[in-house]
Formats: C-alpha cells, sequence, structure tokens
C-alpha cells in the first residue's frame, strides 16, 4: 500500500438512485489509494447513496464504478447506525471480536493471538474494561468505540464512515479523529460523511462537495470556499414523479460521436 | 418425596416416553425460540404453527394417523409458507411479517377448506392438542432426529446467525451467508414445530419454543448463556409439568406449557435481568 498514485476507487459517470430517480448525478473521478476524503453536502445529496455504491449495496442506475485491483472485501464499511440492536445481549468483548470475520469467518474459533488482537483494539478505543460489559450498558460514544475497534480489527484497506460523529462529544471525537490519521499513516484509504466544516479543514486533507453532483473536487481548502457551499445548499430536494428521462449521458455521446 | 417425584417414570413405560419426547424436544425448541425473541419474531412461531396445521390435517386426511404423513404434510405447508413469504419480502417492497401473516392466513383457510369439503368428521383434536401420552417409537425418533439436526445446524449457523440479528448490515457487508442463514433458520423453526405438534399439538408446541426462551431473558445477560437457560427451563416444565399431569390427573400438554408459563412470572418477579421485584427493592447504587 505505499505507492500514493495508485486509484482505489473510480467512477465513470456513475448514476446512483432509488427507484430509477437519481441521488447522484453523473460522477466521474477516481478516489487514489491513501487519500483521507470527506464528503460533504447538505441532506439530500446523496452522501449515503454514494458509500452505499461503493460497498455493492446499491447498482448503479448507469454508468460504472471500479475498485482498481481491490475485492469488496477490502472495504470496510460504517453505516449510520440504524439497523443495529443495541438491545441485543452479546459483550462488547464478542461485538469487537466480530471485526475479524475476514479471518476467522463463520467456523474459526478465536485463539491466542486473535484474542489479543481483540484486547488491542479495546485498549487502543479506551475500552480496556468494558469487555464484558453488555453493549446494552453502553453510552452512545462508548458504543461508537466498540464499532470504531471493530472496524481497526477488519485491518481494511478502505473505510468508508457514514456520518461517524453524530451525538459524539469533543474527547469522543478526538480520540477516533486520532484513530483515523494513524489509519492514513498506514497508507489505508478512508473516506468519512462529514457536517462539520471546521473539522474538516483541520483533519481532512481532500474533499468532496456533493449536492447530488459534484460541485468541488480536490484540496479542502479549494472546495470548501463560499461560492461553493452557496452552490451546494441550493440544492432542491424535490423527489420530482414527472422527472423526465435523464439524456445526458447519450446527449454526451452523441456529441463525442458526431 | 423421592419416590413421589420418580415412581410415575418407573411405574409406567407412557410416563417414561412422554419424558424423553418432551426432554428431546426441549433441547431443539428453546434454542431456536431465543432467537425467535431475540429477532423479535415471537408471533411469528404462532404463525407458523398455523400454516402447519393444514398440511398435517391433509397428511391426515391422506393416511390417517400416521406420524410419517402428518409430519410431512406439516413440513411441506410450513417450508412452502416460508419460502413463499421469504421470496416475496426480500422481490418486493413488502416486510417479512406482512407477507408471512399473508400466507400462512392462506395456508390455513386452504387446510379448513379441504377437511370440510372432504366432510368427514376427523377428529383434529389430536392435532391440535397432542397426545403426549400416547407417543409411539417412530413419533420418538421423529423428535429425537429433529432434536439432533437442529442442535447441528445451529452449531454451524450460529456465529452468522448471532450476527444477523445484531447487526445485519455488518453481516451483509463482510460475507454472503446472510441469506441461507436466515432461510435454514427459518427451516429449523418448521421443523421444531412439526416435531413438537405429536407431543403437544401445533398449538402448544410454540409454548416449549417460546415460553423457556422469554424466561431466559430474566436471567441471562449473553446468548449461549441465555440458550443454556431456556433449555433447563424447558427441560424443568416437562418434568414438572408430567407429574403434575400424573397426580392431579389434568391432561399433559397443557400441564407442560402451564409449568413453563408459571415459570415465566416467577423470572419476572425475580429474575436477576430486570426483575420487577428488584425495581421495587431499589439498593443503593455504586460508586461506578
Amino acid at each position: 500500500m505505499s505507492e500514493p498514485k495508485l486509484p482505489a476507487i473510480s467512477f465513470n459517470d456513475l448514476t446512483l438512485g432509488y427507484d430509477r430517480h437519481p441521488a447522484v448525478h453523473h460522477i466521474s473521478g477516481e478516489i487514489v489509494r491513501g487519500d483521507l476524503l470527506a464528503l460533504v453536502g447538505p441532506n439530500g445529496a446523496g452522501k449515503s447513496t454514494l458509500l452505499k455504491g461503493i460497498v455493492g449495496q446499491l447498482k448503479p442506475l448507469s454508468g460504472s464504478l471500479s475498485l482498481d485491483g481491490l475485492k469488496s472485501s477490502d472495504i470496510a464499511y460504517l453505516p449510520q447506525q440504524i439497523d443495529i440492536d443495541r438491545s441485543f445481549p452479546i459483550t462488547v468483548f464478542d461485538a469487537v471480536a466480530m471485526g475479524l470475520w475476514h479471518d476467522i469467518g463463520a467456523w474459526h474459533g478465536l485463539n491466542r493471538e486473535r484474542s489479543l488482537a481483540v484486547q488491542e483494539a479495546l485498549y487502543t478505543l479506551g475500552l480496556r474494561d468494558l469487555g464484558d460489559r453488555s453493549v446494552g450498558a453502553l453510552s452512545g460514544g462508548q458504543f461508537q468505540r466498540v464499532l470504531f475497534a471493530r472496524l481497526l480489527l477488519q485491518d481494511a484497506a478502505i473505510i468508508l464512515l457514514d456520518e461517524p460523529f453524530r451525538a459524539i462529544d469533543t474527547k469522543t471525537v478526538e480520540d477516533l479523529l486520532r484513530l483515523i490519521r494513524r489509519w492514513r499513516t498506514e497508507g489505508r484509504t478512508v473516506i468519512a460523511a462529514l457536517h462539520d466544516l471546521d473539522q474538516i479543514r483541520a483533519h481532512f486533507p481532500k474533499t468532496l462537495l456533493l449536492a447530488r453532483e459534484v460541485i468541488a473536487w480536490g484540496s479542502t481548502k479549494q472546495v470548501l470556499t463560499a461560492k461553493h457551499l452557496a452552490e451546494a445548499r441550493q440544492l432542491t430536494e424535490a423527489w420530482d414523479e414527472q422527472a423526465q428521462i435523464c439524456e445526458r449521458g447519450d446527449a454526451a455521446s452523441e456529441r463525442i460521436s458526431a | 418425596m423421592i419416590h413421589a417425584i420418580i415412581d410415575p417414570f418407573v411405574d409406567f413405560a407412557f410416563m417414561r416416553r412422554a419424558l424423553v419426547g418432551c426432554f428431546a424436544l426441549s433441547l431443539g425448541a428453546p434454542p431456536v425460540g431465543v432467537f425467535l425473541v431475540l429477532r423479535r419474531l415471537s408471533l411469528m412461531g404462532d404463525a407458523m404453527s398455523h400454516a402447519i396445521l393444514p398440511g398435517a390435517a391433509i397428511g391426515f386426511l391422506v393416511a390417517g394417523l400416521s406420524v410419517p404423513a402428518m409430519s410431512f404434510g406439516g413440513f411441506i405447508a410450513g417450508i412452502a409458507v416460508v419460502l413463499l413469504a421469504g421470496a416475496v419480502t426480500r422481490s418486493t417492497m413488502l416486510r417479512e411479517d406482512a407477507s408471512l401473516a399473508a400466507f400462512y392466513l392462506v395456508s390455513l383457510a386452504l387446510g379448513v377448506m379441504i377437511v370440510s369439503v372432504k366432510g368427514s368428521s376427523i377428529d383434529l383434536l389430536h392435532v391440535l392438542f397432542g397426545t403426549v401420552l400416547a407417543l409411539d417409537d417412530a413419533a420418538l425418533i421423529l423428535i429425537a432426529a429433529i432434536a439432533t439436526l437442529t442442535m447441528l445446524i445451529l452449531a454451524i449457523i450460529y456465529r452468522p446467525l448471532v450476527l444477523e440479528c445484531f447487526d445485519p448490515n455488518f453481516l451483509s457487508s463482510v460475507s454472503r451467508l446472510s441469506t441461507p442463514t436466515h432461510f435454514l433458520f427459518l427451516v429449523l423453526v418448521v421443523l421444531n414445530l412439526v416435531g413438537g405438534f405429536q407431543a403437544l399439538g401445533t398449538l402448544m408446541v410454540v409454548g416449549i419454543m417460546l415460553l423457556p426462551a422469554i424466561t431466559a431473558r430474566f436471567w441471562a445477560q449473553d446468548i449461549s448463556n441465555m440458550i443454556v437457560v431456556a433449555v433447563a427451563a424447558a427441560f424443568a416444565s416437562s418434568f414438572i409439568g408430567l407429574l403434575v399431569s400424573y397426580y392431579a390427573n389434568l391432561p399433559s400438554g397443557p400441564a407442560i406449557i402451564l409449568t413453563a408459563g408459571a415459570g415465566y412470572l416467577v423470572s419476572m418477579l425475580i429474575g436477576v435481568q430486570g426483575g420487577l421485584l428488584w425495581q421495587f427493592m431499589p439498593r443503593r447504587h455504586l460508586e461506578a
């Protein structure tokens, strides 16, 4: 993972959406390996949609997306935590150990070495004494630490985070950001959907500003300008039932052939 | 005292058979029930038992009081409902409970229709309420085989199944086992309901599956302990229920389920995980 110029993910005129209505429109470009990229945009801009597209949970409506030389198992994905049953009777240790799935699968046991890896992940995230606790007994911030500990064990080349700092206190955010910086020095590609612009300016060298299509993409300083942000804010969230069939892709190719 | 507890089983073969049958049932059904409860599908067990009834009734009409015919009929009906409901859920916008309800209601009506058209005055009471004191060899072997298969399959799909309950998104992001795990689990639900209806009837077999599992939630904080507690509770209910029915001259099936129900009520009161009693007697809080 040492060659920084290699692309990790390439978008080729990618359109993603639901029920034929696009949520992100005609994205082209590539995310290079080792990038620390913030994904910014108003609600409904398509940030989550784009992340779901990258992990393959959503099939493109048109265009394509390729993981250059990487498999979908090289991606670790932290969705907005809606579907997790926090009342489930499972200990923190077991929940975190699931991050070793790529290693142990459905049937291999935790040997000494793997148990130590889990302990280390708990330690890194400041959960050392909570291993035996049930996940239902954790606070929101502690639970987010559990999810990050699991991500840590997944040891993935690409890490996708969907609003990982929602409703989390500053101390926890700092700790999690430290981990994200560590991932970057390890050459991993990290993409995070975020809202806090100051935080992005401080910690994320690159930004993709999204408002159903790409408004700007590049170094954070050049992307997060007043002009670009105003442009993004004008996004209309209307779901137009009468929407016309999008001709953009066809028109472009016609122009080329003509 | 010890004689009072042991003698009924020493003296009577039908009591021994009933006990063995219930113990075998208690090994397979409660663990399945634990997962049903944790997935908030408790009521699905009930729905599935209704879906099985017509299949068993058809088997009864075709072959008379034959364990293989009724079990096979019930199994086919249950699996058909599960597969159709699952297919509809995964390909349309309907939620699992809605499509399941639709199919089991159709299955139930179809069964009643077939029985009515046949016009015979068949006694379906034992299909509905079971005959735990008249388990023959075929029934015992069937129950034991299903219990064995259930424990084997649960051991194999345990980790993906736990993950499917706790964080289904994560499971589907790391493996493709999500769908096969789900279907295998539903097959286990049907199998155990089929295995149990000889003994307890299609309606009450749900009781031995779910009551111990719900009881276990009041005692265990971890899913593996919960399964152990559920099986123990089912064993105790079977044993005590049979004794009560013997001495009080009561029907055995309901006695077993009512015992399990009593266990649930007691656990609700004094269970260490959120029992009511502890809420009324607050102890002083700890320092950290």
